[in-house]
């Protein structure tokens, strides 16, 4: 059974989201690192990006797949993982600590109302898997 | 069982749809000259020795004399080992074969040729190759594209078209073929214009770049009229206007001139261009292919596939396609594209090519049809009426202005035996006085005069100077 930290909010795309004061923290799920296998790659967005909810903002790849990770809120890129260029293991090894990807300075107030809590984030990754 | 995707009712339902009574309407637009038909009779069988003969005799009509054409497909002496080697069973496949690894050979030959092209473009990687010249120019904006639409997406570009300015001659087939591809993007390739001495004018960018941004910039060296380019002015003007820079590039002339890694000290993004001059036949045109070739920090944006060398277990050197985490096996309709390695026969053809002719061999080709375009021009423009149509530097290809009407001229020189080289009429309407000439190394001096003596006789032909 994979990690799903309660004090994080999931996207159903399996990226996780962390809100402090106007700045969200956005990484990929342990399910979804999980699924993907050793990350050998991860491109960034860039800094000042502007990120839209539900939009392509970063991509993961793997030894066996490449997958788009999307922004869970919109807003602007204020910083990014670069320790990820060197080390994407990073994103197997500590998805929810070392392995955040970029965080996101929102625009007005944070809606993440579209967004699942960890429950409901685990119930749709058991559907998934049964899928 | 045939493989056909759709039923006989599907076709119905497309075609009244569409209000086309049969599929065979779609193609009325085709000259029926040009149209296949079915045999009324299967003729009787020839014995293999007659159907030579009469094979034989049908090929002679094709024979031809001096070939001066040029015009993005060249006549260049070709090593009688560069086939001998391609055409071996191992080599004689267009693709990298399915588990790609068992093919080593394969593999290594297509890592020598990526290692050859960075080295020509003097840039970090290459692709296993694309299709020709255009679909090279068509990827490299797509990449371009891709580069730019990263990193640098602010709220205010929505979706708005992508500008892609071309300034001076890029090749007319190559704009096609890229307008086709990219045109479903919202990608627009501006052509901006020459100036008076046939060179890209920067004051005619300039005045476009105002009408809106340019996402990238597209530079032909040596430009489609042979001139040579301000390539470093160029794309110093791209830096400044944040526009990613391609480079269409011929790999002969890379012999001579500065590579597009190179121009203006920190180089281009991206270089394309078509790889026929790299030991494929002109064939009436085909097949050839097209190479691409860009920075380290591009990669992942580059299609096609890429050969890598790696080690196995026992450290023992081995060759792998990399990268393939771009491609549409494992990315599927997110792929940067679905091009493949088509062209790898051709291919095969080049790396033993450049691997026989070497930098130095290279180089002297290069010099050689410097030279004798040089003393064809000379030549030529020694007959009354016929002059330099554009002042700027050429490499191995040149505009002569013939004062009357090109296309005539050229087929009286065709039934004297010389062909004499492209009518430019056919692409642009005000250049229909002019003929696009090349003299490639294997033009002798004897070839030069035997053009420069029929010319007077076939302008005279023509009637008189406009």
């Amino acid at each position: 059974m994979s990690d799903t930290p309660s004090e994080l909010s999931y996207a159903r795309t399996h990226e996780w989201a962390l809100c402090e004061d106007d700045v969200v923290t956005v990484g990929i799920s342990d399910f979804a690192q999980d699924a993907l296998g050793d990350v050998v790659f991860v491109e960034l967005p860039e800094p000042e990006q502007e990120v839209r909810a539900g939009e392509e903002a970063a991509v993961v790849e793997s030894v066996k797949a490449a997958a788009d990770v999307y922004a869970p809120v919109t807003g602007t890129v204020v910083e990014v993982n670069t320790a990820l260029t060197e080390s994407p293991e990073l994103v197997n090894a500590a998805p929810y600590n070392e392995g955040w990807f970029f965080r996101v300075r929102v625009t007005s107030d944070v809606e993440l109302d579209d967004l699942l809590d960890a429950e409901a984030y685990r119930e749709h990754c058991e559907a998934e898997g049964d899928a | 069982m045939p493989f056909i995707p759709h039923t006989e009712s599907d076709v119905r339902e497309m075609l009244a749809r569409i209000g086309v009574a049969a599929v065979d309407d779609l193609f009325d637009e085709i000259d029926p000259r040009l149209r296949g038909a079915d045999f009324s009779t299967v003729p009787a069988g020839e014995s293999e020795m007659a159907m030579l003969h009469a094979l034989s005799a049908r090929a002679r009509l094709d024979e031809t004399g001096p070939c001066f054409l040029g015009a993005g497909c060249y006549d260049h002496h070709i090593p009688a080992a560069v086939w001998d080697i391609a055409s071996r069973g191992e080599y004689l496949t267009a693709y990298t074969p399915y588990q790609a690894e068992a093919s080593q050979g394969t593999l290594q030959l297509i890592y020598e040729y990526q290692s050859m092209m960075a080295a020509l473009t003097g840039l970090d990687v290459s692709n296993a190759s694309v299709y020709d010249g255009g679909s090279a120019l068509a990827e490299a904006v797509l990449m371009a594209a891709r580069i730019r639409k990263r990193g640098r997406r602010r709220p205010s570009d929505g979706d708005a078209t992508t500008r892609v300015a071309v300034p001076g001659a890029c090749h007319p087939l190559y704009l096609d073929a890229a307008r086709s591809i990219v045109r479903q993007q919202g990608i627009e390739l501006v052509e901006t214009g020459c100036g008076a001495d046939g060179a890209a004018s920067l004051a005619a960018l300039d005045a476009a770049a105002e009408q809106g941004a340019f996402a990238a910039l597209v530079v032909q060296q040596p430009n489609f009229f042979g001139v040579i380019e301000p390539v470093d002015a160029l794309t110093a003007w791209a830096g400044t206007h944040d526009a990613a820079t391609i480079a269409v590039v011929n790999p002969v002339a890379l012999g001579l001139l500065k590579p597009p890694g190179e121009w203006n000290g920190d180089g281009v993004d991206i270089a394309c261009g078509d790889g026929q001059p790299l030991g494929v036949p002109m064939a009436s045109g085909g097949p050839s292919f097209g190479f691409l070739c860009t920075r380290a920090r591009h990669v992942r944006q580059l299609p096609g596939r890429v050969a890598g060398r790696t080690a196995d277990r026992a450290g023992k050197p081995g060759f792998t396609l990399t990268l393939q985490a771009r491609e549409q096996h494992i990315r599927r309709g997110k792929a940067t594209s679905n091009i493949c390695t088509n062209q790898g026969l051709l291919v095969t053809a080049a790396t033993v090519h450049m691997a026989l002719l070497g930098a130095a061999g290279l180089r002297a080709v290069a010099s050689a049809c410097h030279a004798n375009t040089r003393e064809l021009v000379a030549a030529l423009t020694a007959q009354d009426g016929v002059s330099r149509r554009f002042a700027a530097p050429f490499f191995h290809e040149c505009v002569l202005d013939l004062g009357r009407p090109a296309a005539p001229v050229a087929e009286a020189l065709a039934a004297a035996g010389i062909v004499a080289g492209l009518p430019l009429g056919r692409y642009r309407p005000a250049l229909a006085n002019c003929l696009l000439v090349c003299a490639t190394e294997k033009r002798t001096a004897a070839d030069i005069r035997a053009f420069a003596d029929v010319l007077a006789p076939a302008l005279a032909d023509s009637g008189a100077a406009a």
